[in-house]
């Protein structure tokens, strides 16, 4: 690892963000490999992951560490459309998003940020997502996994509903399906006909890497 | 599994009304007073109290949906006096300050809440949109004048017939002559459309505090004091919560920290002077202060001790001053909390917590603070009556030795509370002694 690296993962994890993006800005400008860029990015995001779950980080440094992510990945992509289309190796691909009437984020943004650090391609679908959207997205990508988050216990039913859905367009045996938030327990699980429950980030990349052989 | 299950069954389940009438409500009114003041005061009292508060559990249990708990303020004193003659807890939250703004929220088209009807279904509670309704360069627009950013910048955002007031004049900036002259601003046609909007929405909350008025003297009559009379905010939770939203905030924390710290300087006088100001002549004093961004979890213990609780100390000892109680309701865990947080003044305050252990909080705080809480929202929603009253024993046993306790649900009784467990709380605390 080149001193540059260094100093920019340790700018990110410090939460130094001013200095981590005029490095960034730095090394990319200086000639430096854009996907090198974003791979500097995830040893940072896994610092961060790290002392999040040792509990010296929390919310707040998460949040600011997925701003910085958001706008070194905007730096980079100019660059790489440019180079030839070779993807960012993916350990694979998981569609994600809060159940409808739930507006709840904090949870699942978290589970989205350790499956991105874990090297999951993740496709967010937001906030209050109708079971159409749930069965279109899956049709569309054939994800390996769909994460369902929901915080409230009305939606217990949104996720019922949603696996429904999905079982009704013939998609339920083509994906995997694993639920989280605050009060999501194993009664929740059966209540619903999800395939497991996380109750933490950290159980969503474990899940992940149980199902997607690699 | 949401609050319609088995509305059905639970309708008309409401037992008689248990007031004997031999008893004199004003000795009962000065006996629970007594109670509650004993409590707050670390004395300790006859028995332990025991406050209502909800937010629709009343609707659930009588069978009235969410929607025309929010909209029709008769029906919900009526149903909510029923309850309170059943269960006679030892003061009450009143309903109408968390309910009865379904037709003013109409009239004003106000956009920081979905509620049945507008968003949501008719039985789900109203819900609140955790948006960026102030952007980060607008700190210093409201540190040089919160009022006039607050009139004709946030409110323009956040209900359709507050538009116009965007086109107010900075009253502060003009005097004399030229301040005659600004009142030009209300010959606008659309200032004006506003205003006979805004009359029409003012009229109605006037029918909504006149009916919470006569229901609180209702109360009163019958023998039941108030345990809160006014609600306010920790001052990083008044950014937080309806200007900044959750992810602006905490991006402030690195972004914006002396910006943020600055503005929080400028609301502290006006939380503590609006209080002051309502209280002034009701006989409740304590106000009621939902904490929501500083629980464990949601920043570290270094940003607690700068950014939420120097802050949220000055505006609760501004109230203490004032002689009145803040009744601080700290949601979530708030585990990490507890050294820093007893530092205040003793026996001047009532610390409630929802997730917090209580027996735990009982060893920092004891001797402190008066504790309130926290039968689980959980085993109220789903346990069984003999497991409620096996918690509250517990809670009245332990916590309550000594005085100094007050009763309650984790956040009072759960929208989805089956009526035997309400019953077996409020049961509880006539059966068992600390
Ligand atoms: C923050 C919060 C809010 C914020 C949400 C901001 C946002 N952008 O998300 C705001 C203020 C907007 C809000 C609004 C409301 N809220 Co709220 N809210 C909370 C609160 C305090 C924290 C939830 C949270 O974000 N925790 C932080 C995360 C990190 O916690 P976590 O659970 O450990 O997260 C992990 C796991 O859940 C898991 N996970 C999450 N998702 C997934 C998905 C998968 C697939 C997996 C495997 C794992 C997983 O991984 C996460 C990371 O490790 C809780 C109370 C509490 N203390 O829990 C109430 C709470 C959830 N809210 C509640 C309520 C009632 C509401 C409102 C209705 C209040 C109102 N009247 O306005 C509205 C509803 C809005 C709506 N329709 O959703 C209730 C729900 C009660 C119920 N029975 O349904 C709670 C429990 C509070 C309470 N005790 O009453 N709320």
């Amino acid at each position: 690892m080149t001193q540059a690296s260094a100093k920019l993962i340790e700018a990110i994890a410090d939460m130094r963000e001013d200095e981590a993006l005029a490095l960034a800005r730095e090394f990319l400008d200086a000639g430096g490999d854009p996907k090198e860029a974003l791979d500097i990015c995830r040893k940072a995001m896994d610092i961060v992951g790290r002392r999040f779950e040792q509990g010296e980080y929390f919310l707040p440094e998460l949040m600011l560490a997925g701003e910085m992510l958001a706008q070194i990945s905007a730096m980079v992509k100019p660059l790489l459309a440019n180079q030839t289309q070779e993807e960012v190796k993916s350990a694979g691909t998981v569609v994600i998003g809060t159940v409808h009437g739930d507006l709840h984020d904090i949870g699942k943004n978290i589970v989205v940020f350790m499956l991105e650090v874990s090297g999951y391609k993740v496709v967010d679908l937001g906030i209050d997502v109708p079971v159409a959207k749930f069965v279109e997205k899956v049709s569309e990508l054939q994800p390996p996994v769909l994460g369902l988050s929901g915080f409230l216990t009305l939606a217990f039913d949104s996720m019922k509903e949603t696996i429904e859905g999905l079982a009704a367009a013939g998609l339920r045996d083509t994906v995997k399906i694993m639920i989280g938030g605050g009060q999501i327990d194993e009664a929740v699980r059966a209540y619903t006909g999800a395939d497991a429950f996380g109750g933490n980030a950290m159980a969503a990349v474990s899940l992940c890497r149980q199902w997607i052989a690699q | 599994m949401g609050p319609a299950h088995s509305r059905q069954q639970r309708e008309n389940t409401m037992s008689a009304t248990a007031i004997s009438s031999s008893e004199d409500p004003e000795r009962l009114y000065n006996e629970r007073e007594q109670r509650l003041n004993d409590a707050i005061a670390l004395r300790e009292p006859d028995r332990v109290p025991i406050i209502y508060y909800t937010m629709f559990w009343h609707a659930t249990y009588t069978g009235m949906t969410f929607k025309e708990s929010m909209y029709n303020y008769e029906r919900l004193s009526e149903v909510t006096k029923r309850i309170v003659l059943e269960l006679q807890p030892d003061a009450i939250a009143p309903p109408h300050w968390l309910n009865s703004f379904g037709p003013t929220l109409e009239l004003i088209g106000y956009r920081q809440l979905q509620w049945p009807g507008h968003g949501v279904e008719e039985n789900h509670s109203y819900q609140y949109l955790d948006r960026e309704y102030m952007k980060p360069e607008e700190y210093d627009d409201f540190i040089n004048d919160p009022t006039w950013f607050i009139m004709t910048r946030f409110l323009p955002r956040i209900g359709d017939v507050f538009a116009p007031l965007a086109k107010l004049p900075q009253f502060a900036s003009v005097q004399h002559l030229r301040l005659v002259q600004s009142v030009r601003a209300f010959g606008d046609p659309e200032l004006q459309a506003a205003f006979a909007k805004l009359a029409r929405a003012g009229q109605e909350m006037e029918r909504m505090s006149q009916c919470a008025g006569a229901f609180v003297k209702e109360m009163k009559a019958l023998g039941f004091p108030l345990g809160q009379a006014f609600t306010a905010p920790a001052p990083y939770d008044y950014f937080a919560d309806y200007l900044r939203g959750s992810k602006g905030i905490m991006l402030d924390l690195f972004r914006h920290k002396d910006k943020l710290l600055e503005a929080m300087e400028r609301v502290i006088p006006l939380i503590v002077n609006s209080a002051i100001q309502t209280l002034r002549d009701r006989p409740c004093k304590i106000v009621f202060m939902p904490m929501h961004w500083g629980l464990d979890g949601f920043m570290s213990p270094a940003q607690f001790k700068t950014f939420f609780w120097p802050q949220l100390r000055r505006v609760m000892m501004g109230l203490i001053d004032a002689g009145l109680t803040p009744l601080v309701l700290w949601e979530g865990n708030c585990t990490s909390r507890l050294e820093t947080i007893a530092d205040i003044p003793r026996a001047k305050a009532v610390y409630w917590f929802e997730r917090t252990d209580l027996k735990l909080a009982k060893k920092v705080l004891g001797g402190i603070v008066c504790l309130k809480g926290n039968v689980p929202v959980s085993l109220l929603n789903t346990g069984a009556p003999d497991e409620v009253r096996a918690c509250c024993r517990d809670l009245i046993e332990t916590v309550g030795k000594g005085g100094g306790f007050i009763l309650d649900g984790a956040i009072g009784i759960p929208d989805e509370a089956k009526p035997e467990n309400v019953r077996a709380m409020y049961r509880s605390v006539h059966e068992f002694h600390s």
